[in-house]
């Protein structure tokens, strides 16, 4: 579409070419605006600048055209031209992007909010594959980062952009100079960014693992089989996607120490009672700690394909898990996988052995303490006064 | 007490060896094993980083534990050798048996009515009430902990003729056992035995064996006057042990009363905590 509007452009501008014998009528060239605006001094009359380097627009990738070409009305004027000029209509040749613009959004923020020229630049645009335009990959954390970046526009719990540049994307964009790897636009869009909580949006709960999938290949339909990503199909929204467990802008990778302790507790926000089992046993006492080489919940369950254990393909299917246990403790007998990694102490119908040991246990640790500890609070002031009455027969001495 | 004055050996250095090693590794086992317990903590974590990590700490816990595991076997084959050999009645019944009496209740309710100020202090014999608790809630404990200990230390070979629940089981109270068993050290039997006023800082008898004839009549008069009836008092008078023996007593208990306090300490946080 952009390439017919520029070709259009430019067959109207060489059929204007031979009335350009007709002086009066002639719109002002690109070196008659340079006049004045070379002049990198050039100011309207409450001192902001008008300057427009040549040497910027020149590069830019509008340099072949004509200023009049975006600057429509002074098509027609005399010069010099009044202070205000009508707003620059980019969709003469951008229709797609500013329609996609259009229901954005940055478009919904209104007066307050970004333009094109916000994030694209005014005289100096390059096309986003140039690495000196401001929508490059590895420049575009940084254009968003300018409105994003503080406490303020950061939608939620703050620093979004501070997140992503220490994330697996940003750092695999911005250290290791992975064109490939995510950016602002690859997750929200360019243009037609959208609030998460709007269906539309490819950040909405509903998109979020097609939009990952665009280029974690293969992953969707694994994550489509699993329990999480059917409960999705199924219209229960409350299921697992991608950023609930990998978090947004804080992605990790998912060998590192933090990330494999801290998506622990990621699970553990939906699945409440599992995380409170857990941290009973060992496996979860030795994560609480701060050391992986113990079970976590993937270790059980898997990641992406976690499956019910009623499912037979499932890790921890009746039939299966004791070959799950065999991937930590080799060697173990089957019977080993009657152990229950999520025993709860205060359910006596799932636990009952467990649940009244520990009621007894407690009573044992209550009844000891307590009547120990008042024997001994009573004794002590009696000791303290057998002490004096010793040393009052030793005469005070020792 | 007076350079005149009179020791009477009240412990053989076999005992005092079992209870130096005993405590030594309590305390190797405490430490290293408390961390786990309390995990979500921040002297666990620190702890357990310190250690070496949850491998390091693991393995730890288990030499100790071979340590007093050694402790109670050779503790057993003494009482065993004893009662067989020597044919010593008297560890069964009696006086100078660590099994309760009807007189350690009397005692016990006489020592309550002397804590109120109602009568005299019980005229105690060899091993009190209270310290026939610390006994057997040793024994106990070695059972409950240790058995459970082995049970979680080889899964693989128990879990072949064991139910699963049994592990889960073992799991809760090798941790609550070893809360009560470090809870009532640090605090019950270090009062009774070290801190309360009359024994303050620390007892010594566990480290030189002696205690003083004078000490002795006054704190377990039955026994010194049982002693002095059945002529047995002048065989268990001994020469003073050397200093270094009561100077190192005292700096090895130092430590060891010192490292229970901090566990305590860390204990009492992390029960705040959980």
């Amino acid at each position: 579409m952009l390439r017919v509007r520029l070709l259009v452009v430019f067959v109207t501008l060489a059929a204007a070419l031979p009335g350009a014998a007709q002086p009066a009528a002639a719109p002002p060239a690109n070196d008659d605006c340079q006049f004045c605006h070379a002049d990198a001094g050039a100011t309207r009359a409450n001192g902001t600048s008008v300057a427009v380097a040549p040497e910027a627009f020149g590069a830019s990738v509008h340099g072949a055209f004509a200023c009049v070409d975006c600057h429509q009305d002074l098509a027609t004027v005399e010069l010099p031209h009044a202070e205000r000029l009508a707003r620059v209509a980019c969709d003469t040749c951008h229709d797609d992007a500013v329609k996609a613009f259009a229901s954005s959004v940055h478009a919904a923020v209104g007066a307050e909010g970004p333009t094109c020229a916000s994030c694209h630049g005014v005289h100096d645009i390059r096309p986003s594959s140039d690495t000196a335009s401001r929508t490059y990959a590895l420049n575009l954390p940084a254009t968003c980062a300018a409105c994003h970046g503080g406490d303020h526009l950061a939608g939620g719990p703050g620093r979004v952009a501070d997140g992503y540049i220490d994330s697996v994307h940003g750092r695999g964009l911005a250290k290791s100079g992975l064109v490939v790897s995510a950016n602002c636009a690859s997750c929200h869009s360019a243009h037609d960014v959208r609030r998460k909580t709007d269906p539309a949006s490819k950040v909405h709960r509903t998109q979020i693992a097609a939009t990952c999938t665009t280029c974690h290949q293969g992953l969707l339909a694994v994550f489509e089989g699993s329990v999480h990503g059917a409960g999705m199909a199924n219209g229960n929204t409350a299921a697992a996607v991608c950023s609930d467990c990998h978090t947004s802008h804080w992605i990790q990778r998912s060998e590192t120490e933090a990330w494999k302790l801290a998506v622990i507790d990621e699970c553990g926000t939906c699945h409440v009672e599992k995380i409170a089992t857990y941290r009973d046993t060992y496996h979860g006492q030795v994560t609480d700690l701060g050391f992986t080489r113990i079970a976590a919940c993937k270790d059980c369950h898997g990641s992406h394909d976690i499956l019910p254990a009623s499912n037979p393909a499932s890790r921890i299917a009746p039939a299966n898990v004791a070959d799950t246990c065999r991937t930590c403790h080799a060697g173990v007998p089957d019977n080993f996988a009657l152990y229950d990694p999520h025993a709860d102490k205060n359910d006596p119908e799932r636990s009952p052995a467990l649940y009244w040991t520990a009621r007894f246990m407690y009573a044992l640790l209550g009844g000891v303490f307590v009547v120990f500890g008042a024997h001994t609070l009573a004794w002590f002031p009696r000791s303290l006064q057998a002490r004096r009455e010793k040393r009052a027969r030793q005469g005070g001495g020792r | 007490m007076s350079a005149t004055e009179r020791h009477i050996v009240r412990f053989t250095p076999y005992q005092r060896l079992l209870h130096l090693v005993m405590f030594i590794t309590f305390l190797g086992l405490a430490a290293t094993g408390l961390p786990i317990l309390f995990s979500s903590t921040g002297w666990a974590r620190t702890m357990a980083r310190l250690i070496g990590g949850f491998e390091a700490a693991a393995l730890l816990h288990r030499l100790f534990a071979f340590g007093m595991l050694a402790v109670f076997t050779s503790h057993v084959a003494e009482i065993g050798y004893r009662l067989v050999v020597r044919r010593e009645r008297g560890l069964l019944w009696g006086p100078t048996s660590m099994v309760p009496q009807p007189s350690d209740a009397a005692q016990f309710w006489g020592h309550l009515k002397w804590f109120a100020g109602r009568g005299p202090r019980p005229a105690f014999d060899r091993y009190t009430y209270w310290e026939k608790f610390d006994y057997w809630a040793v024994f106990w404990g070695m059972f409950i902990i240790g058995g459970s200990g082995l049970l979680l230390w080889f899964p693989g070979f128990f879990s072949s003729w064991l139910p699963g629940w049994v592990f889960n089981v073992a799991l809760l109270v090798h941790g609550e056992e070893a809360l009560l068993a470090t809870g009532f050290i640090f605090t019950i039997h270090f009062f009774n035995s070290h801190f309360r006023p009359e024994k303050f800082p620390m007892d010594m008898v566990m480290f030189t064996g002696q205690v003083a004839e004078s000490e002795l009549a006054e704190e377990r008069p039955s026994e010194h006057a049982r002693l002095v009836r059945e002529g047995r008092l002048e065989a268990l008078v001994a020469p003073e042990e050397p200093s270094w023996v009561s100077s190192g007593g005292r700096i090895i208990g130092g430590l060891a009363v010192a490292a229970g306090l901090v566990l305590l300490v860390f204990i009492v946080l992390g029960v705040l905590v959980e």
